[in-house]
């Protein structure tokens, strides 16, 4: 069953209730996020006999690495050749098929919370973007977080002209609504994503000059097992490589874009050679006009619902955090699992693997069954195998300390605050930031609309003087943006005026309250603990030679 | 904004109408006001709360909020996220949209 946001009368409401569900029968399982990770635990703990609430911010499910058009638009699929669109057809017709599995469709969660039940409680406001007015409470006895990720930007002189979007935006923004930023789009950055966007935006239509990819390719070489041991991904590799040769794509290697040049949009860019610290060679910059740029550094795994209520992290090859999962993907938190990205970046099939493995084990405890040990065996090898290619991809598009030498003063760090490089670098070298936390306390940088989403790794370097420093994983009270009423709802006040005060009294008899993070043990690698390095702007060992 | 990009073919629904700033753009059914307007050659609503600079969709998903605009009179609506309607009205968000602060 879908239930979309906009449709008054979801699970557990009656009328106008401020905040639905609070006092319903608990779900078995919540699943936040139904991306790859999210969309197969959620229909495999369904069809092993759970009640399920796969709770999503889309219209649609298939989270990003699925995002396709609207039915109205007329396309079924993304208009770009997608390698591994079959298992997302098959999961829709699991999901089609569910008859446990709620489906609450543009529902944003901002926040979880164990209850003193032992029970979750998911915290979400609801419409396409959120401001639809009605908040949402779903409870359930285990939750699965599949939250997925977000890319990491490292910021470049001019990168906030219109014009300037990031590469996987430009591939949202393409799969869902048909469209391209422009006709010419030189695609940039570092990471596995970009050969994909430009092979998409080739295919759609765009001229694509240039891939300007920081890192060197050969770097995967050094992992030759690794890359063995996962032919499917080589194969991936070369069908991307295949069609950029079609569409003459020229690939720049071990380069970045250091400027964009125009005035009110994207006119043309300048591609510099780097070294191996991503340092850019002086007098290495040519010019490639184009209208747009898309632009990104890999991807973080979004975890601030986890971090809130206390769930250890660990440090990624890439320099990025991701939760420290156990073997059947539970937190350090009792009763909160994980799966896909936020453990880790590491694609689609490792997620689906992931996703089984988490709804398996939650069903085994949950009913008190022993999970199937052959199944069990066989994902987790796949798992270790993909995490493995994943760990070692990564590890060779870990931004090297010599990126902010692309950086001028004036140089936009923060999108949301408009602070300049400069103003950070003054809170760094005389006002003595150590980090990011500081340094947003003393220049705005992080404080914006986006929490510091985009401009995150950045501030984290600069405070760090390129030096392993430990920066803390990001902290976010409330993971999306929620409206005062929405709050105010949540304490038993109407959300709107004239509607009637909240009837429901939720079985305990205590009022609905805002959450409280559970008392829960912080592990030595927990949000608030002195992390470990942060890598990605730490110098890299060399190799010997 | 003279160069409209090309939109990819294949989808072939009745577009309608929608406006930015008065002036009349074509959406189709199920884009988002975002990708309405990228298909218009326009690539910034927003001017920045100090600069006053131009903004537009940049990440695409939701996240960044830099694709801000004011939709039928109500600011802050997320471009990227919200779908196109017909007789939609988009207006371009000065800073953070509102006549005066606090308002």
């Amino acid at each position: 069953m879908t239930v979309p946001a906009a449709e008054p009368g979801g699970p557990g409401t009656e009328g106008p209730h401020p905040v639905p569900d609070a006092s319903a029968d608990p779900y078995d399982l919540v699943v936040i996020g139904a991306g790859p990770a999210g969309l197969t635990g959620a229909v495999t703990a369904a069809e092993l006999g759970l009640t399920v609430a796969l709770v999503d911010s889309a219209a649609r499910p298939g989270g990003q690495y699925y995002r396709h058009p609207a039915p109205a638009l007329g396309a079924g699929r993304p208009p770009a050749p997608h390698h591994d669109w079959t298992p997302f057809t098959d999961l829709g017709h699991r999901l089609a098929a569910s008859r446990s599995l709620t489906h609450l469709t543009e529902h944003h969660v901002w926040s979880v919370a164990r209850e003193s039940d032992g029970t979750w409680t998911a915290h979400a406001v609801t419409g396409a973007d959120g401001t639809d007015g009605r908040p949402v409470r779903t409870r359930g006895r285990a939750l699965l977080l599949a939250t997925g990720a977000h890319e990491r930007h490292l910021p470049f002189p001019g990168w906030t002209l219109p014009g300037v979007v990031g590469a996987g935006g430009a591939q949202a923004m393409l799969s869902a609504g048909l469209v391209l930023p422009g006709r010419r789009v030189v695609v940039a950055g570092s990471g596995p994503l970009l050969l994909a966007v430009a092979a998409s935006l080739a295919a759609a239509g765009a001229r694509v000059p240039a891939v300007v990819e920081a890192a060197g390719y050969l770097r995967y070489a050094r992992k030759p097992r690794v890359l063995a041991a996962n032919p499917r991904k080589a194969a991936e590799a070369l069908t991307y490589g295949a069609g950029l040769l079609r569409h003459r794509v020229r690939l720049h290697p071990r380069s970045a874009v250091t400027r964009v040049h125009g005035t009110e949009r994207v006119e043309a860019v300048t591609v510099a050679r780097l070294d191996r610290d991503w340092r850019p060679l002086p007098g290495t910059g040519r010019r490639i006009d184009c209208d747009a740029l898309a632009v990104g550094h890999g991807l973080v795994p979004q975890i601030e619902l986890a971090t809130a209520v206390g769930c250890a992290t660990r440090v990624l090859p890439d320099g990025t955090r991701g939760l420290a999962l156990g073997a059947d993907q539970e937190t350090s938190v009792p009763g909160l699992w994980a799966a896909g990205e936020t453990g880790g970046v590491g694609g689609a099939e490792l997620a689906r693997a992931e996703g089984e493995t988490a709804a398996r084990a939650i069903a085994a405890r949950l009913l008190g069954r022993r999970a199937d040990p052959a199944r069990t065996a066989l994902l987790r090898r796949r798992r270790d195998r993909l995490r493995a290619f994943a760990d070692a991809m990564a590890a060779a598009h870990t931004p090297g300390p010599g990126w902010t030498g692309w950086l001028t003063d004036d140089t936009e760090i923060c999108r949301c605050e408009e602070v300049p490089a400069g103003r950070v670098r003054e809170a760094v070298t005389d006002l003595g930031a150590r980090d990011p936390r500081t340094v947003k306390l003393l220049t705005r940088a992080g404080m914006g609309w986006c929490q510091g989403r985009m401009c995150g790794t950045a501030v984290a370097c600069l405070a760090s003087r390129g030096a392993p420093a430990p920066p803390p994983p990001d902290r976010r009270l409330l993971a999306v943006p929620v409206p005062l009423s929405a709050l105010a709802a949540e304490e038993g006040e109407p959300w709107e005026p004239g509607l009637p005060e909240i009837r429901e009294v939720p079985k305990d008899g205590e009022a609905p309250r805002v959450p409280e993070p559970p008392a829960a043990p912080r592990p030595p690698d927990s949000p608030r603990a002195p992390g470990s390095p942060e890598a990605a702007c730490a110098p890299r060992p060399r190799p010997t030679p | 904004m003279s160069r409209p990009p090309a939109g990819p073919a294949g989808a072939r629904p009745e577009p309608f109408t929608i406006t930015f700033d008065g002036r009349p753009v074509p959406a189709l059914p199920g884009q988002t006001l975002a990708a309405a307007l990228w298909a218009a050659g326009i690539l910034a609503w927003r001017t920045t709360r100090v600069g006053g600079r131009p903004r537009g969709a940049f990440c695409g998903i939701g996240q960044c909020h830099d694709c801000l605009a004011t939709v039928n009179g109500v600011p802050n609506r997320r471009a990227c996220l919200v779908p196109a309607r017909p007789g939609d009205a988009l207006t371009t968000q000065e800073g953070h949209g509102h006549d005066r602060p606090g308002s």
